[in-house]
């Protein structure tokens, strides 16, 4: 089988999000940035897994500056055997899924994988708008994935419950959890990883739809009104007369 | 022209539905536009959607059908309308199509949107980024666009009174490529991201044997119950209920958080919450810079007197 992992980067979780004065931009000072969590923990591992059971091959692909060199080896620490990055910063998600796609139609890959959203922008847009490009079937937040011969059986998350389908190959999910258990890479996966083959591509013209006016920080919480556990009757007036919830 | 889409469970509009109809005429009065409501499935009950501010329903009579399928019905519908934006909830009919409909109609996207407003004459739209930790707000420089509405962040209007046209359309569908074996449901209760009040324990509760009095105090308030990640992990509760960043993101009216830290990670799940309310015995918990109502002291106290409050109410009533 021949799979694709789109990756992505993000600051880690528990970073300080602050922007500056034009609130245009995203202050990075300081902030760390690790492989965004859905990519590496289910998506990569996943297709790695399926890999072990099949053969083939893993190709991550990252649409980044070279910056995101890290993450891309860390992908191949756990056990992509190549990366292929567009040396660009995208404008938006349908620009990643168009870079993506053009990559992938000179590729026959059987899957694609990505993560359910990224942890910056939540967006959960790329992995539908690839499928919508390439006019693959796509099937969101995928918590249990398994292929026989040509076909996928997939359960995924909807309202209150899962929903069990099947799809032939090639097709396009992002990956949740519960698809695959974090591998941490090793010494000998360290080592290995660079000497596995990076192909660093050229982007392709885009012009965005959208323009982002400016990001603001949710207003400070006025402040917490602490009652008494000795007073409940407090706590239940709170409950019926401020939040109406009895 | 907005067209939106309105999907059926049950015989029922889904309130997902009607909050991206609420959302559709918002944005109607605002660009002086008017709203077609595009209905999936049969109702049995006839509800009128001009009440929502639908001035035009066509309805598409199909009861089982697919994402891709739902994707081709509006897409055909919107290249012969046109509509300025199309507007649909990102529930999970929404996360499988909201991308690819954008995709193949060469539409702007803007997934998990959370208002609008006008500035200078331009449509403004926020959403929630960094996991809630901040908003971002966008236009569209270019052309229609697919909106798809982050769930439980519009409030429904339903004193709009337009009057609203139905017609019937039956479509040529093409088959799926996916085929539904079986949806399985969890239980009966209202599910996490729907619910409007959350019960919530973490590992301040000691024992598994103990959530009961967090099953009571939720059946009381008619609240859903969830947990911090810890313990699905060590499997004292299901891991549908696990809240935060790697679990899920809710976003109801009020959220009960009882023996949680509140660590960012957590918060991360439950920012949207709009009040908050913290029992914890330690008054350094994190989770009380982020509270609207705190109680510090012991749950295993607090917690079965509120219940016999609460019951001593209902009895009364
Ligand atoms: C990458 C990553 C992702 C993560 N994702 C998530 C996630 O999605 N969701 C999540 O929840 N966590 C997540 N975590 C874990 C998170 O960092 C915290 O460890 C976790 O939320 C703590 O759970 P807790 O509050 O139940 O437990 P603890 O931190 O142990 O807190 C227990 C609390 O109970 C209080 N308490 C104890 N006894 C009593 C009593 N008798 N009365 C009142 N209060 C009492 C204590 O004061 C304490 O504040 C993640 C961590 C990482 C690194
Ligand atoms: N710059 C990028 N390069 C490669 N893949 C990406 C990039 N950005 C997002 N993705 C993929 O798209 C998924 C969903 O991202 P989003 O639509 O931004 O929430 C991520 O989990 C990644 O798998």
């Amino acid at each position: 089988m021949k799979l694709l992992v789109c990756i992505s980067k993000t600051p880690d979780t528990t970073s300080k999000i602050n922007f500056d004065s034009s609130g245009q931009n995203f202050i990075d000072n300081g902030v760390q940035y690790i492989m965004n969590p859905y990519d590496e923990w289910y998506a990569l591992v996943r297709a790695i897994e399926l890999k072990e059971q099949f053969g083939g091959t893993v190709e991550v692909i990252h649409i980044g500056d070279a910056q995101s060199e890290m993450i891309i080896r860390k992908a191949l620490a756990i056990g992509a055997d190549s990366a292929i990055r567009v040396d660009y910063i995208a404008a938006d998600s349908m620009d990643t899924a168009t870079q993506i796609a053009n990559v992938v139609k000179s590729k026959s890959y059987d899957m694609i994988f990505l993560g359910k959203e990224t942890i910056d922008h939540n967006g959960s847009e790329v992995g539908g708008l690839l499928a919508g490009i390439l006019d693959w079937p796509f099937i969101a937040y995928v918590n249990k994935l398994s292929v026989q011969n040509t076909q996928a059986t997939i359960e995924s998350e909807i309202e209150g419950g899962i929903r069990i389908s099947q799809c032939n190959l090639p097709m396009v999910i992002s990956c949740a959890k519960g698809l695959a258990e974090q591998r941490i890479p090793n010494m000998m996966g360290i080592m290995n990883a660079k000497k596995k083959p990076l192909e660093i591509v050229q982007p392709i013209a885009f012009e965005s739809k959208l323009k982002i006016n400016r990001f603001e920080l949710p207003a400070a919480k006025s402040g917490v009104r602490m009652i008494s556990p000795e007073n409940i009757n407090e706590l239940v007036d709170v409950l019926k007369n401020d939040l109406k919830i009895i | 022209m907005i067209l939106v889409l309105i999907e059926v469970q049950n015989n029922d509009v889904k309130k997902s539905s009607l909050e991206a109809l609420s959302f559709a005429s918002q944005l109607a009065s605002l660009q002086n536009d008017s709203v077609c409501a595009l209905t999936i499935g049969t109702l049995e009950s006839s509800i009128n959607l001009g009440q929502y501010g639908a001035d035009e329903n066509i309805i598409i009579p199909s009861l089982e059908i697919e994402n891709d399928q739902i994707e081709y019905i509006l897409r055909s519908i919107a290249l012969e309308k046109n509509p300025s934006h199309i507007i649909l909830s990102l529930n999970s009919t929404g996360k499988n199509l909201a991308a690819v409909l954008a995709a193949k109609l060469n539409f702007a996207l803007l997934s998990g949107v959370t208002g609008v407003h006008l500035n200078e004459s331009e449509l403004v739209f926020s959403k929630t980024v960094f996991s809630g930790k901040a908003k971002a707000l966008y236009s569209i420089v270019q052309g229609s666009s697919v909106i798809a509405i982050m769930p439980n962040s519009i409030s429904i209007n339903n004193q709009i009174n337009k009057n609203c046209t139905t017609t019937t359309k039956n479509l040529d569908i093409p088959g799926s490529r996916i085929k539904t074996l079986e949806k399985r449901m969890i239980s009966g209760k209202t599910p996490l991201t729907e619910a409007s009040v959350v019960v919530s324990a973490g590992r301040g509760l000691k024992d598994p044997s103990n959530w009961q009095m967090i099953e009571e105090l939720a059946e009381l308030l008619g609240a859903s119950t969830a947990c911090s990640r810890p313990v699905a992990d060590i499997g004292w509760r299901p891991h549908h209920e696990h809240v935060g960043q790697t679990g899920i993101a809710i976003r109801p009216n009020v959220y009960i958080a009882i023996g949680i830290s509140g660590a960012i990670q957590h918060l991360a799940g439950v920012n949207n919450s709009r009040k908050i309310i913290v029992i914890n015995k330690d008054p350094e918990a994190p989770f009380f810079a982020a509270a609207d109502y705190g109680i510090c002291g012991d749950l295993f106290e607090v917690i079965p007197k509120l219940n016999e409050t609460l019951k001593k109410i209902k009895s009364n009533s």
